[in-house]
Parts: structure tokens; sequence; C-alpha cells
């Protein structure tokens, strides 16, 4: 299918005409071609979904904090819509909003831009995606309503659960449901072979391997580790889907089949996943951070070394997730060793952060604020999974709320506070205007302050036992005691002020889209290309298309009278 | 709408040696592919090496004979899509590439049609979807690799017609190709692990 669409591509580009002075609304927002409008649709589809999202694990919370009450906005939550709700929470999240916003939307706006060219390779491939991936969420959402509730059987869809009707209760739901991830995948798929292929045939003239911008080889190596890692969970989702409809007898164990080898195709794109969302987020925090230290990045190629490692190494620990799953006990040591290797390179990139920000002359913009949290929330998270890993400890906490909060340490700094980290920091590019600063910090930190009053209980939970798929705690009694029962509600409250003060944050857009200053062309005074044209860039990105002379992060470079020095500047 | 080739400066400039857009864009598609294959062979290894039986003894066995000969088909219209491309980057040589990618494409659908008719066979023998892991396994893993076939085979003949109008650039050619090569290249060791091992 990608074939014949990258044909027209090509056979009729070169007929085109220019037209678009007099475009419409529809064909200038809805069924453009252009990468910016394109990146801003998957933009405002994600943050759509996050608020969904965010909703969804707002109720679940509550019925977690105050068991069987009527929750507000929703009402009662039974144990199948408790289900649901967890189960869509974590899948809407991930490849609803973590993929699409950091991978989709900045890889669309940055890539042709910060390369330098006007547009994507297959900008008619590109809006195929975004359609494509519209329509999975639409299928998604769908799947919430249909008789039977939504797909219940968590986001790890382990059979036989997920592959019965007679167990999960939902027979639409779960179809629908792996129906709607598929799309998604097919919509990434073509995403990625467009930013890979941009990135490497369409680049500016003198832009060699190394001037390329941290962010977009982050968003290419993230791409390249997709491609590679979903075809094994498309092979099993097929398999699944045709467990449930047509009764074939791959996972299911009354037929002979084998729900374990669910585990290893799902895990096996599983962890890669985990980088590919990370991998964008650590390129949004490696611009920023040189730019307000005004120094070098640190350590440019190693990063770039470090991560095709992580990348590789990313492709052997898959098994930690099955610990206990029934996995040969030789193989769980090995799958131990790779896990607490792989720590070993997100240490090593963590360090190349802070080494960029010594003897920096840092200046503390909302931007700047996020992406440190990014580092120091991150290192949490990381530290965390080291623990896990060690297949003795993962034992028992395999499956408790320990595991729960240790990756949401590393998907909230990855999703929310990287998606903020750019978004500060491209607004003005993107739109034109600047962000309200007193705004952002008063936003960033009812944000980042919440965010650790919930989850710091949760570790506290989950080692004390916590099984993480318990939907009404007072059934148990040695975790109903008063003790575990006000963490709970700690945590649940400290998610309302946070959802809340997101308010903040649109309220904040809105009102410096509506007055905010003008922001020019570069205001934060940063080397890459992007922010050497238009504030918003034009129709074609630049008015002439540029010629790169050196590297992204030259800042303070002795001997210069300017502090920063443009990569399309000669002298 | 313009896209950069509507204007004057060239879309690729990083170096005159880097792969057509399409291909590129082509191969990497078809690195997802072999994953997806390697995937099905591997889950399939796994269910066999746990089974108690394999072939379980009520299903019946495999055309493996018959199929050889498809095997040979089916890489013989490999060979004749890559002479085919030989001859069209050959100047005069436009003919000779029309009628032997024109073979190619017979070869290739003799094959998927002798495949189905084989299936009609086992079909009637037992051996269905839904009879055991084996059948499951054996309709998933080659009939993924026959709806290939026949997306592979329809691309083709769409370039077919270009080709007999002159209008079929280099690039386009070397995209549909690859994909036809992973088609064919594939098929080999699906052949050995479902049918021979
Ligand atoms: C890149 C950032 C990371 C992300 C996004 C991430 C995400 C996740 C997720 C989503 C899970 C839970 C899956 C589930 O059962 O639902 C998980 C579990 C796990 N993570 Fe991480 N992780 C990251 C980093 C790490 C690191 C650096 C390590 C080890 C050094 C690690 C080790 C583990 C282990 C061992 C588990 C399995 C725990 C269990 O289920 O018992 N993770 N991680
Ligand atoms: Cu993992």
């Amino acid at each position: 299918m990608a074939d014949t669409a990258t044909k027209t591509e090509e056979a009729h580009s070169d007929h085109h005409d220019d037209h678009h002075h007099d475009q419409s609304f529809w064909s200038k927002y809805v069924f453009s071609t252009d990468h910016k409008v394109i990146g801003m649709q998957y933009m405002l589809t994600g943050v759509a979904m996050a608020l969904i999202g965010g909703f969804m694990s707002y109720v679940f919370r509550m019925q977690l904090a105050f068991p069987d009450e009527s929750v507000p906005f929703f009402g009662r939550v039974s144990s199948l819509e408790y289900n649901a709700l967890v189960t869509n929470h974590g899948t809407i999240m991930i490849f609803w909003v973590a993929m699409p916003i950091l991978i989709a939307a900045f890889g669309n706006f940055l890539i042709p831009l910060m390369c330098g060219c006007d547009d994507m390779v297959f900008p008619r491939i590109n809006r195929l995606s975004y359609q494509v991936f519209l329509l999975s969420a639409v299928v998604l959402v769908i799947s919430f309503f249909v008789p039977g509730g939504g797909f219940g059987g968590a986001w790890t869809a382990y059979p036989p659960l997920s592959a019965n009707a007679e167990y999960s209760l939902t027979p639409m739901g779960s179809t629908l449901w792996i129906l709607a991830v598929a799309l998604e995948f097919v919509a990434f798929l073509m995403g990625g072979i467009n930013f890979i292929t941009t990135a490497m045939n369409a680049r500016a003239k003198g832009m060699r391997m190394f001037d390329i911008p941290l962010v977009v080889w982050m968003i290419v190596i993230a791409s390249i580790l997709f491609m590679i890692s979903v075809g094994p969970l498309i092979a099993g989702a097929i398999m699944l889907l045709l467990d449930q409809l047509v009764g074939t007898a791959f996972f299911n164990p009354f037929r002979g089949g084998d729900p374990i080898l669910w585990q290893h195709l799902f895990w096996f794109f599983g962890h890669p996943e985990v980088y590919v969302v990370l991998l964008p987020a650590l390129g949004i925090v490696g611009e920023i951070i040189p730019t307000f230290a005004r120094k070098k990045f640190f350590g440019y190629k190693l990063a770039l070394y470090t991560v095709f490692a992580t990348g590789i190494l990313s492709f052997v620990v898959w098994a930690h997730h099955q610990f206990i799953a029934g996995v040969d006990p030789r193989m769980v040591h090995l799958f131990t060793v790779t896990t607490l290797l792989i720590s070993i390179p997100i240490a090593e990139l963590c360090f190349l952060y802070i080494a960029t920000l010594y003897g920096g002359s840092i200046s503390f913009k909302t931007p700047m604020l996020w992406a440190l949290a990014f580092v120091v929330e991150f290192l949490i998270g990381g530290v965390t999974g080291i623990h896990l890993g060690a297949s003795g400890a993962d034992i028992y906490m395999h499956d408790t709320y320990f595991v729960v909060a240790h990756f949401h340490y590393t998907f909230f700094p990855i999703a929310i506070i990287g998606f903020y980290a750019g978004i500060t920091f491209w607004f003005p590019k993107w739109t034109g205007c600047m962000l309200n600063e007193f705004w952002g910090k008063v936003h960033f930190w009812l944000t980042i302050i919440p965010f650790n009053c919930i989850f710091i209980p949760l570790f506290i939970l989950g080692m004390g036992g916590q099984h993480r798929r318990i939907y009404n705690h007072q059934h148990f009694s040695e975790l109903a005691t008063p003790e575990y029962q006000n963490l709970r509600i700690f945590a649940t409250v400290s998610l309302i002020v946070m959802l809340l003060a997101q308010v903040i944050f649109f309220v904040n857009i809105i009102l410096s889209l509506r007055k905010g200053k003008k922001a020019g062309k570069n205001p934060w005074k940063a080397n890459t290309l992007e922010w050497t044209t238009e504030s918003p860039p034009g129709h074609g990105n630049f008015k002439e298309l540029p010629e790169v002379y050196r590297g992204p992060y030259e800042y303070s470079v002795p001997g210069r009278k300017e502090d920063y020095w443009p990569q399309d500047q000669k002298e | 709408m313009g896209t950069a080739e509507a204007k004057t400066l060239p879309r690729s400039r990083s170096s005159d040696k880097s792969l057509p857009n399409g291909l590129l864009g082509m191969l990497i598609f078809i690195l997802t592919e072999i994953m997806v294959f390697a995937a099905l062979i591997s889950a399939y290894l796994v269910a066999r090496s746990s089974a108690e039986e394999w072939p379980p003894i009520d299903q019946p066995r495999l055309p493996v004979v018959a199929t050889a000969f498809n095997t040979i088909i089916l890489l013989s219209s490999g060979v004749f899509t890559y002479m085919a491309n030989r001859a069209f980057f050959i100047p005069k040589q436009e003919a000779k590439a029309c009628q032997l990618f024109l073979i190619a494409i017979l070869l290739g659908s003799f094959f998927v049609l002798f495949q189905g008719y084989e299936w009609i066979g086992l079909i009637h023998y037992g051996l269905t979807m839904t009879s055991s892991p084996y059948g499951s396994f054996f309709y998933l893993i080659i009939g993924g690799h026959a709806l290939h076939a026949i997306v592979a085979i329809s691309i083709m003949v769409l370039a077919y017609r270009k080709m007999k109008q002159a209008v079929l650039t280099p690039s386009e050619f070397w995209t549909g190709q690859a994909f036809w090569y992973l088609v064919v290249g594939v098929w080999p060791i699906l052949y050995y692990f479902v049918y021979l091992s």
C-alpha cells in the first residue's frame, strides 16, 4: 500500500501547480499536505486524547480513593468499567498521546524546518498518515460505547483474557481496541518512513550527518526502532484478532495455543517502544539545555553513539516484563543482565545533560525549567527500573503499584514534561507569539509538585504489596488499613490538583495568542535552522533554502561578539 | 500544496549517491515486513517446539514436492524481474524489458494460483485455520505471504502498463521491484520452515 502511494507521490509531484494563494479553510487546515499543518493536527488530536485519558485517570483514581461512591461527572464505577478505564487510559496515553505528540507532531514540525527543506519528502503519505491516525482515534473512542463497553484486559492485552469474549466480557470492545491499535501503527509506519527519508535525503546543503540537531536524530532513531519492533506486534495483533474472530488456536490454551507467546511478541515491541517515546523527549531536552545554558552540547557524538547502542540493547531486554510469567530461569538471568546493562547508557545520557549545564550561564526560562525537571524526574524512573530489572527483587514487586510508579516516573517526564518543554520552547516559532513567562512558571510548579505527590505514595503502596489490578481495596483486609487509604486519597487529591492546573496552560495559550509579545525570528537566540525563518514560517518554510556551515550547538564561541552562531551564517 | 519539485530547487541535495526517495522509503517498509515474517516464523517455531507431535497425527501432510516446483517458479519470476531491470536500463532494449517483465508477472501469478489450488486440497483433507495450531499457523504464514504476493503483483501490473507507455521512471521501477524481491526472497525461508523442517 505504501508502495503504490509512493508512486503516485512521485508521478504527480512534477505537474504540480502552486495554488496556495487563495486556499479555502478546508484545503488549508484539513486537507493540507503542509508538514506544519499536519504537525499541528497531530498535536491537537494528541492533546484532545490526553484530556480524555486524563479524565479516565480521574475517574478510576476516585474509585480507588473513595470506593464505590458516586464519582462526580461520571457516576458509580462498576468493576468492568474500572477495568476499561484503566486499560484505555494506558493505551491512550502511550499510543494516542506520547506517540503522536512526541514523534508525529514534533517530528512533522521540526524535521523539515531543522533540516532546512520545504516539506516532507512524501507530503501526501504524510497527510494520509494523519487521516489514518484520526480514524484510529475515532475507532478507539467508539469502542467505549459499544454494547459490553470498552476493552478491559489491560494495555498489554494478555490472552486468554483478551482472546475470548467469555473472559473479557467485551466482545466488540476488544475487537475494536485491536483494530484501533492496528490502524494507529499503520499511521506511524507511514509517518516514520517520511521522517527517516526526509532526514536522510532532503537536508540543507552543507548539513553533514553530525550537523543534524539532536532532536532530529532522536526522532529518526526512534522511528527506526519503531519500524523494527512493530513487526512482531503487528503479527501478534493479527493472530489475536484471528483468535477472537475466527477462533484460531494461536494463544488460546484450550485449543493448544500458547498465551506466553503473545507476551513475547508484545514485549519485543513493548520495551523498544518505551525508547521510541523516550528518544524524542531526550532530543527536545537536548535542544533546550544548550540554548538556555549558552553552552555547546557536551559530547554530541557520544550521545548519538550511546543512543545507537541503547537502541540495539533495547531489543534484548523484553523478558524483564515476564520474570514471573513462567519463562525459563536461565533466561531470567540473561535478561536481568541486559536490563541492568541498559541503565548504563541511560545514566550516561543524563550525565551528558548535567555536564552541558556545568559552567553555563543558565537562565531559568519556562522551557528550561521543564527540561531540567525532565532530567530530575526521569532519573527517579530510571533508578527504580534497576530495582525491577533485578529478577530477585522483581518477583516481589511485579504487578504492584511499585511498577506503576516506576513507569509513570518515566512516561510522565517523557510524554507530559517533554511535551511542555517542547511546546513552550517552539511555541514562538509555531505561532509567532511569546508565551507568558509568569503563568508558564505557575503552571510548571503546579504540575511538577502534584505529580510527585501522586506517585511517591504509589511507591510506598507498591512496596506494601498493593497489587495493581484491584478495583476496591476494601475487599482485602491487609490493604484496607487507614494509613494506606490515606495515601490513596492523597494521591487522588494531588491528581485532581494537577489536572486542574492544566487549565492555566490553556488559558495562557489563548491569552498569549491574543496579546502576547511578538516573537520575532529568533527569540531564544538559538542556532538551529528553524530560527532563521519567519515566525510562524510561511508556506515553503524558507524564502531561500538555507545553507549550513557548522554544527547546531556553537554557543559562547570564544572570540565572537555574539554568544551564538547560527548554523546558516557563513561568518 | 506546491512540493519541492514544482520549484526550481531540487529536493534531495545531501549527496548524489543517496538512494532515491521512493526506494529508501520502500526499503524501510521492507525492514518492517521482514520483522513481521521473522516474528511469524519464530512464533511458529515456539509453538512447534512445545507441541507433543508436529504435525498432529490427524492433520494432513503438506504437498512438499508440488510446492518445491512452485518455489522454483517463484524464484525464476524473481530472476526474470532482475533481467527485465537490466534490460530496462540499456537503451533501445525497452521492448525486451517489457517482455521479460511480463513473463515475471505471469510466473508470479501462476505461483499464487497454484498455491490456491493446493489450499483447496488441504481444506478438503481437513486442514483449516481452526482445526489445530498447526492449521492456524499454516494459513497465517502462507496466507500472509500470498497476500503480499497479490499486492506485489498488482503493483507490478501497474508498473508494466507504465513501462509499455514508456513513462515508468527508474525510481518507480526500483521501488516496485524491491517489494517483489521481498516476496520472492522470504518464500524459500518460509518453505524451509513450514514445509521441510
Ligand atoms: C525509557 C524509560 C522507561 C519507560 C518509558 C519504562 C516503562 C515501563 C513500563 C510501561 C513498564 C510496565 C509495563 C506493565 O507491566 O504494564 C515498565 C516496567 C519495567 N521497567 Fe521500565 N521503563 C523505562 C525505563 C526502564 C529502565 C531504565 C529499566 C531498567 C534499568 C526498566 C526496567 C523495568 C522493568 C524490569 C519492568 C518490569 C517490572 C515488572 O513488571 O515487574 N525500565 N517500564
Ligand atoms: Cu521494559
